[in-house]
């Protein structure tokens, strides 16, 4: 087998003269300055807005296209009557590889149904995103895709989820008054039982 | 003499307020700057009242931020002269401006409402000192500020910082002797140190129609200073003593607003070398074919004008000059990445240094030759 003998380029003299490169360069530098700045100047007046003037995401304002897949908080499903669609199989907390998920089931009154949950916690501080909760789930009753990307908190215990928050994706910390019409274990009232099956619609 | 006195201090007053807040306001330039280059918006927060005004308060918000953050001396450190450092740097550059004319002298009188004033001598220089020799002064200003960047590496105790400092000081002396080697051909020219008669010198025309300034008479000499006065600024592509990515610098045990000293003297050194290439090479506040009764343009048109609007202009004239300078030392510290060391040395000794020297050569023979033309 032949060597094949690679040669470095060799810089020509204008090259090695280095001022004609720093020139192309500012060259390419100005372009964009001059192009960017009459852009950003034609926008303020509400022209040439099909041109973007730049290529980054203003975050706050602007959110990036989030992939349909794309695996961010978790929400829990709710039937009808606005009762959650858990029926309390401990299935994903069982898969759960980070072990963020606590599940206290009780029983539910309509015997096809037999269990639901009276706390459903989730860590976030613990949680890995693998998506296996929403995988192992049967009954389709706890999804990630509310879009939410912004979980930073203070605390560790802000980053713990109760079921309000995971009922009602647009809730976040510090919770005001509970909604949940449902028995279940109130982390807002130092986790004793609220509501009765009496205040759920349709019973 | 008390009159002398005020003069002077409010000139002086003048041109720190300025200064200090160019400085200031080009931090908020690189932001923006860097950020049209890049196809980024740049900051844009920080609104005081609701208004963000193209995120101009950044600078502000800063200073604060600078100001109310720990002060942090490591242990084992110099305490005097790891407080001393910034001092120093900022000190030195600041003073340099003392001895820049930024406008032609003013005559009070023809302020209004400035005879009333009585001055013993109405005709006041627009220069804070006049030093017969402004340019030896300057350069040795630029030196000592070495000091400020030295003493910081020495007194962190860390080695880093040291090398920082070391890498500073080896860079100094190598462009600094470049530097003032390429000056030698603009005093040789015009005949003076003097700035304020230097800028006087630049005044006049060459076949009536070419402004007569350095860069007509010493364009490889303004190459040179260019070259190395970029590299005095210690900013890309000479950040070696900085290189954030190798050595952070000599600045790493500073922190709040000795950290923010050591930055204001970058800015100010860039502010320095851009209105030292303006005095010299470009016509300090010479406005093209303005003469102190008015306009006489090449074709014979001629325009007078009032001796304060024409003392005005040359004031305008000079900043102007000198924010366009800023303007593309910014763009080339965007443009350009930093040099190798070895590199760094090269260009110093192998490349601007004998440039510098045959340029001198070169101009002391045409100025024996033809020099009683000019």
């Amino acid at each position: 087998m032949a060597v094949r003998v690679v040669r470095r380029p060799e810089l020509t003299f204008w090259e090695k003269l280095y001022l004609p490169q720093i020139l192309s360069g500012l060259k390419i530098t100005f372009r964009h300055f001059f192009r960017n700045l009459f852009l950003h100047i034609a926008h303020q007046l509400g022209r040439l807005t099909h041109l973007p003037a730049s290529v980054t995401v203003q975050y706050p304002e602007e959110l990036r296209p989030l992939m349909s897949r794309f695996r961010s908080r978790h929400r829990l499903t709710v039937r009808d009557d606005n009762t959650p669609r858990c029926v309390g199989c401990m299935l994903c907390e069982t898969v759960c590889p980070a072990k963020c998920i606590t599940i206290v089931a009780e029983e539910h009154p309509d015997p096809n149904v037999e269990k639901y949950p009276i706390r459903f916690d989730i860590d976030l501080g613990v949680c890995v995103y693998c998506g296996y909760c929403v995988e192992a789930c049967p009954e389709d009753a706890i999804r990630m895709d509310t879009g939410i990307l912004d979980l930073a908190a203070y605390s560790r215990e802000a980053m713990r989820l109760d079921i309000h928050e995971l009922m009602d994706p647009t809730l976040r910390k510090p919770i005001g008054d509970c909604k949940l019409t449902f028995p279940h274990k109130c982390e807002l009232h130092g986790g004793e039982m609220k509501g009765s099956w009496e205040g759920v619609a349709g019973e | 003499m008390i009159e002398f006195l005020v003069i002077k201090v409010v000139l002086a007053g003048i041109v720190i307020f300025v200064v200090l807040n160019l400085a200031g306001f080009q931090t908020w330039v690189e932001r923006k700057q860097s950020a049209l280059i890049q196809d980024r918006i740049g900051a844009n927060r920080a609104p005081i009242f609701g208004f963000r005004l193209l995120g101009l308060f950044h600078g502000l918000a800063d200073v604060i931020k600078m100001f109310t953050k720990e002060d942090i001396v490591p242990a084992g450190a110099d305490k005097t002269l790891h407080a001393l450092a910034p001092f120093f740097s900022v000190f030195f550059a600041l003073v340099i401006f003392a001895a820049i004319p930024f406008g032609d002298s003013l005559d009070v009188r023809d302020i209004p409402f400035g005879d009333h004033l009585n001055l013993a001598d109405p005709i006041i220089d627009l220069q804070v000192a006049k030093i017969d020799a402004a340019v030896l002064y300057i350069f040795a200003m630029l030196s000592l500020g070495v000091y400020g960047v030295i003493l910081g590496g020495f007194a962190s105790r860390n080695n880093y910082a040291i090398m920082g400092g070391l890498r500073a000081t080896a860079q100094m002396i190598s462009y600094e002797i470049a530097l003032g080697i390429a000056i030698v051909g603009v005093i040789m020219v015009y005949g003076t140190m003097d700035l304020s008669e230097l800028v006087r010198a630049q005044g006049q025309m060459v076949w009536g129609w070419i402004p007569f300034w350095g860069i007509v008479t010493q364009p490889v000499a303004f190459f040179v200073f260019l070259t190395a006065a970029l590299a005095e600024t210690k900013r890309l592509p000479f950040d070696l003593p900085e290189a954030e990515s190798e050595i952070v610098g000599y600045f790493v045990e500073y922190s709040g607003m000795k950290f923010g000293m050591f930055f204001l003297t970058d800015f100010l050194e860039t502010i320095v070398v851009a209105s030292l290439a303006t005095t010299l090479f470009f016509g300090g506040w010479q406005v093209p074919f303005l003469m102190p009764d008015g306009f006489h343009f090449p074709w014979g048109a001629e325009l007078p004008v009032h001796p304060l609007v024409y003392v005005l202009l040359g004031v305008a004239s000079f900043s102007i000059k000198s924010l366009i300078f800023l303007f593309v030392f910014m763009q080339l510290r965007w443009t350009l990445p930093r040099f190798r060391y070895d590199q760094l040395m090269d260009l110093g000794w192998k490349g601007l240094f004998p440039i510098s020297v045959v340029n001198v050569a070169v101009t002391g023979v045409v100025l024996v030759f033809f020099g009683e033309a000019s």
